[in-house]
């Protein structure tokens, strides 16, 4: 609920962090208020008031309250919520494609916020691109030409665009359908051409809104799996926005859970199911395999007296699920470690604990 | 107690304090009774007050005037005409902005009259005689439209000239031609204007709305007022009628281009111009020829009735031929012009059809203006070439030039037609009389006396409550200002005669039409088998209803009627039929569950439910039939269609003419106001 949670050097990749410090984007205090004067509410006590209270008082509806966040390079942040929650508004509100009503959205030392309208066109020109839940396709244009679109409207030369889109294309895995139309291919194959477009411009930022809510389940895995590979291969900064729990969990090194557009809170996967911040998170972690994400630095207990401190070592960030095996096969406690500093024992109960919870909860 | 009464006054408005007896919340829902009821109650009000008056004092104070009669008014009008007729000559504004036009216009017309269908001073043909025409034509649609086009034009212009009417059909495409032009020119940047900013579009749109109300017989005589008779002001009249469909249907299109699409295209930093460009304008393609398609329609439609204001084309002998009464005359030119708009609707539209396939073709095969198989290309260049040398040939050779006198179609068809319908005037002479005659005695002629027969005042009255009743206030106001407007012109009691003729077959479009709609919104079979049918028939111009109804009931009041029938039903049927099957499926479902029969189904759930699209279609009836009604002057249907029509012929009624066509627009926009207030009131309850 608090910015303090934030702690983008606790990530997973953060050792993707290249340039020192300066975080890829930056959200400050950023408001979205719709309705009839909306920008009367910012700073009066009723900005304050729950959003229902504010929409029956004033008919305004706050879809992003107060929302502060920041994204380190080379990072997958996942916002998730329920349907209603602001996520595509939050997104939107990153490339103003909302107008925010308050606040200020950095992105690679850029305020886009205050940009003017051709530095605004020049930012969505060159460092970020967005994908899609309904795809938004050109239907009047080959597969490469969808793809080239970005680097049309920013005026690069016919060969250059070409080349570089069939090059996305090709990435996407979708070599041979460069001459097709979009409604000559299937809703994965579609979106996999919105990937290659945002792909395209090469940007700093990619946001996705809900891109594979559209699919179905099989191919949603597929898709998130290419996500994944793409992130390994191109090691963009990601914005990835879902209600899907799953999702959030597979691809996300940060998850942001919003409810009625405030942030609820912000942390690891792990983080969010081992210490869910109230009954929201908690419903929201309920159904997930415990194992499959909290990290032994979870389940990690200070020794007994007398017990013995000589078996295997292990990382804190490894899963439990994959620790598992090893601990149970070992007779005596696994040590844990952070790096140098010991942080206590994991042995047979603990891990069983873990598992059996989930199962009989 | 409490709750119930804050519950019922919630719904009679909450300014409302709570009653604090029980007697006193009686009255209030009495009051609240009323005050849903008083409608229905002005209504009948108003009715019983008519008709009483009616009875006490009919005939007196109608405002009749005679024929030959003039008011202040009309010679004013008369006046202005001649003011404007030495303006033409001395004034900057003529001199600098209507003249430039009008010979614009019209030099552009003549042009192109001398290069495909009239000879000049200095050469008695034509620069391309019939042959290169109709190469260039049929190479023209084959191109754009596809081989079974092009036979479709190749066969009807040649028909246009074995019915002797040659010249005359190729003056019509070129009318329609600059016209089209000059729309889209007008029309696509104003559509995409109006898509493009919400301002332009709310102004705009009430003019389009105005544009499309006015009855076009209204505003012939002042715009050949202004840009003298003729091809100007003809086409210009053109414009009028045929440019709002072509803007609203590219407004349409370009502002139901996907927001995601268009999200999407923003996202990634395209300005307005790349947007509009590359996105909009391409996804709205299809929809924009729609609209140039209709444009085309309407352009050929109203070409026809420009007849009037001397513009060139078939228009010409139709008119002629109802003039004289001639059937068989306006037959085949009637038919003329049915084959031009059967010809001019395939073309179009397999046009359009072919647009979409030719931009996917188009990509791949980068051959410039004709896209697909190499094949096609090769065909295209030699009939290029084959047209280039028919131009060159009927340039040369006279008789390649002028369209050969036989075989001569026309005549034989003509007395064909004529004796056709002597036979079946005589055969059913009965019949055809007595349709007439009760129709006449039991809804015309009383309809007329009480409208026209009650003294103008009462009328006033009676209308405004009308109008207060079903409309509300809005439309009682714009009632109030049309009344001031008629009773300005000085036509009272003839506008109340054309009312009540309008009426008439109003009442006998709704009836069809809602017969029609019901059986065709309940059965897809039957939608299918007619719908094509009413398609046809809309596409006919307005002109064309008159030979039909002229040839078997006579120039009468009554044979308006007809003509406006016919020319209403299709329009108002597809309206009825639309909503009827607009009616929610599972509704429908969930009634029949409950065991309702077919009729309770109509009566209680379809109808009902679906009643807004039936005022709707009784407003575009009521229109249809105003236009028509009025047009229906030329074959007796007297009223003030007459006295526009003597407006033309007869200068010292050009006045008379003029303020009956002001007199006609009123009428129309109060008819239009009136019910669309209607419609969108119950579209809202
Ligand atoms: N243009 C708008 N005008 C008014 N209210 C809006 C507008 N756009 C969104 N809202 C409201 O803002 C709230 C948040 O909407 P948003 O689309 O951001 O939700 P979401 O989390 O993306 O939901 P979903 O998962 O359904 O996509 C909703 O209550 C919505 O009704
Ligand atoms: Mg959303």
């Amino acid at each position: 609920m608090s910015a303090s949670v934030i702690e983008p050097t606790s990530s997973r990749r953060a050792a993707r962090q290249e340039d020192g410090n300066r975080p890829a984007l930056k959200v400050e205090g950023l408001w979205k208020i719709f309705g009839p004067k909306a920008d009367k509410i910012l700073g009066t006590p009723d900005a304050q008031l729950s959003r229902k209270e504010l929409q029956s008082k004033t008919g305004c509806l706050a879809a992003v309250k107060d929302v502060s966040f920041e994204v380190a390079r080379g990072e997958v942040f996942v916002v998730m919520g329920l349907s209603g929650s602001g996520k595509s508004t939050l997104v939107r509100l990153l490339t103003r494609l909302i107008e925010p009503s308050a606040g200020t959205v950095t992105i690679d030392g850029e305020d886009v916020t205050q940009a003017s309208k051709t530095k605004l066109r020049t930012l969505r020109r060159n460092h970020m691109a967005m994908v899609f839940q309904q795809f938004g396709l050109l239907p009047h244009r080959k597969v490469i030409d969808n793809v080239a679109y970005g680097l049309e409207v920013r005026g690069e030369g016919k060969a250059a665009r070409l080349a570089r889109a069939q090059e996305m294309v090709d990435l996407v895995g979708l070599s041979g359908y460069e001459r097709s139309f979009p409604d000559q291919l299937s809703g994965g194959m579609q979106q996999r051409v919105g990937l290659a477009r945002a792909l395209a411009v090469d940007p700093e930022v990619l946001l996705f809104d809900e891109p594979f809510s559209a699919l179905d389940p099989l191919i949603r895995r597929d898709m998130q799996n290419e996500v994944c590979r793409l992130h390994e291969e191109v090691g963009k900064t990601m914005i990835f926005i879902t209600h899907d729990l799953q999702e959030a969990l597979k691809l996300g090194d940060r998850i942001l859970i919003m409810r009625d557009g405030e942030i609820v809170q912000i942390g690891t996967p792990a983080e969010v199911v081992a210490n869910p911040a109230d009954d929201y998170v908690r419903d929201f972690v309920s159904e997930v395999p415990r194992s499959h994400v909290l990290t032994l630095r979870y389940v990690v207990r200070p020794p007994r007296p007398g017990e013995e401190l000589d078996g295997p070592v292990m990382q804190a960030d490894r899963i439990v699920r994959d620790a598992a095996q090893q601990v149970l096969r070992s007779s005596q406690p696994v040590r844990v470690f952070d790096g140098e500093d010991f942080l206590g024992v994991v042995d047979d109960d603990d891990i069983l604990r873990v598992v059996v919870a989930e199962e009989a909860p | 107690m409490s709750t119930v009464t804050s519950a019922r006054e919630r719904k009679a408005g909450p300014a409302v304090k709570p009653p604090a007896s029980s007697t006193e919340a009686r009255s209030a829902s009495v009051l609240s009774t009323l005050r849903r009821q008083w409608r229905r109650t002005l209504l009948v009000a108003v009715v019983l007050l008519w008709v009483v008056l009616w009875a006490v004092l009919h005939g007196t104070q109608t405002l009749e005037i005679g024929g030959a009669d003039k008011t202040d008014v009309h010679l004013w009008l008369n006046s202005v005409r001649d003011a404007f007729d030495s303006a033409r000559t001395n004034s900057a504004f003529f001199e600098y902005v209507v003249q430039p036009i009008t010979d614009g216009v019209n030099g552009l017309v003549t042009f192109l009259q001398s290069l495909f269908s009239q000879g000049t001073a200095t050469r008695p043909v034509p620069q391309v005689g019939w042959l290169g025409v109709v190469a260039l034509l049929a190479w023209l649609t084959f191109t754009f439209a596809g081989i079974r086009s092009m036979i479709l034009v190749a066969v009807c212009v040649l028909l246009f000239g074995f019915f002797g009417y040659w010249q005359q059909s190729i003056d019509t495409l070129i009318v329609t031609f600059v016209t089209v032009v000059l729309c889209a020119v007008v029309g696509l940047p104003l559509g995409i204007w109006m898509a493009r900013s919400k301002r332009a579009s709310s102004v705009l749109t009430p003019v389009l709305d105005l544009m499309q109300t006015l009855p076009s017989f209204a505003y012939l005589a002042p715009l050949a007022l202004v840009f003298g008779i003729g091809p100007a002001a003809a086409i210009v009249t053109t414009i009028i009628y045929s440019l709002p469909p072509l803007v609203r249907i590219t407004e349409h299109g370009i502002r139901n281009v996907s927001p995601t699409t268009l999200e999407a295209v923003t996202s990634m930093g395209g300005t307005a111009w790349q947007t509009l460009v590359k996105v909009q304008l391409p996804m709205a393609r299809r929809t924009i020829v729609v609209g140039i398609n209709q444009c085309t329609m309407a352009a050929l439609s109203m070409a026809t009735i420009a007849a009037l204001i001397n513009g060139p084309g078939l228009g010409q002998p139709v008119l002629q031929s109802l003039q004289s009464l001639d059937v068989g005359g306006a037959f085949v030119s009637g038919l003329a012009i049915v084959l031009m708009a059967v010809m001019l609707d395939r073309t179009t539209t397999a046009a359009s059809e072919r647009s979409v396939v030719a931009a996917r073709f188009q990509k791949r095969s980068r051959s410039g203006l004709m896209p697909g198989p190499k094949r096609r290309v090769t065909i295209v260049t030699i009939g290029a070439v084959l047209a280039g040398v028919a131009v060159y040939l009927s340039h040369s050779y006279l008789a390649l030039a002028q369209f050969p006198a036989s075989p001569d179609l026309g005549s034989p068809l003509a007395s064909a037609v004529s004796n056709a319908t002597q036979w079946v005037v005589n055969t059913f002479a009965g019949f055809t009389g007595w349709l007439k005659d009760t129709v006449t005695a039991a809804l015309v002629d009383p309809l007329q006396s009480l409208l026209a027969q009650a003294p103008w005042w009462v009328m006033v009255i009676v209308l405004l409550g009308v109008a207060l009743a079903l409309g509300g206030l809005r439309a009682a106001a714009v009632t109030v200002v049309c009344e001031a407007v008629i009773l300005g012109t000085g036509l009272w009691n003839e506008s109340m005669k054309t009312l009540a003729t309008t009426l008439v077959a109003t009442l006998l479009v709704i009836v069809a039409a809602m017969a029609l709609g019901v059986w065709m919104g309940r059965s897809k079979i039957v939608d299918s088998a007619i719908r094509p049918i009413l398609d046809a028939l809309q596409t006919i111009p307005s002109f064309v209803y008159l030979v039909p109804a002229l040839a078997l009931f006579g120039p009468t009041r009554f044979t308006a009627i007809i003509a406006a029938f016919c020319y209403g039903v299709p329009i108002a049927t597809k309206l009825v039929a639309d909503g009827i099957r607009g009616v929610s499926p599972v509704t429908v479902e969930a009634s029949e569950s409950m065991g309702t029969t077919s009729w309770q189904m109509i009566s209680k759930v379809q109808l009902p439910m679906s009643r807004s699209a039936v005022v709707l279609a009784a407003n575009q009836g009521l229109l249809y039939v105003l236009s028509m009604v009025v047009v229906g002057g030329l074959v007796g249907g007297g009223g003030l269609g007459y006295l526009v029509v003597a407006g033309f012929s007869q200068s010292q009624l050009f006045g008379k003419g003029l303020a009956a066509g002001i007199a006609i627009t009123a009428l129309g926009v109060m008819l239009d106001r009136i019910t669309k207030y209607t419609a969108a009131r119950l579209g809202r309850d």
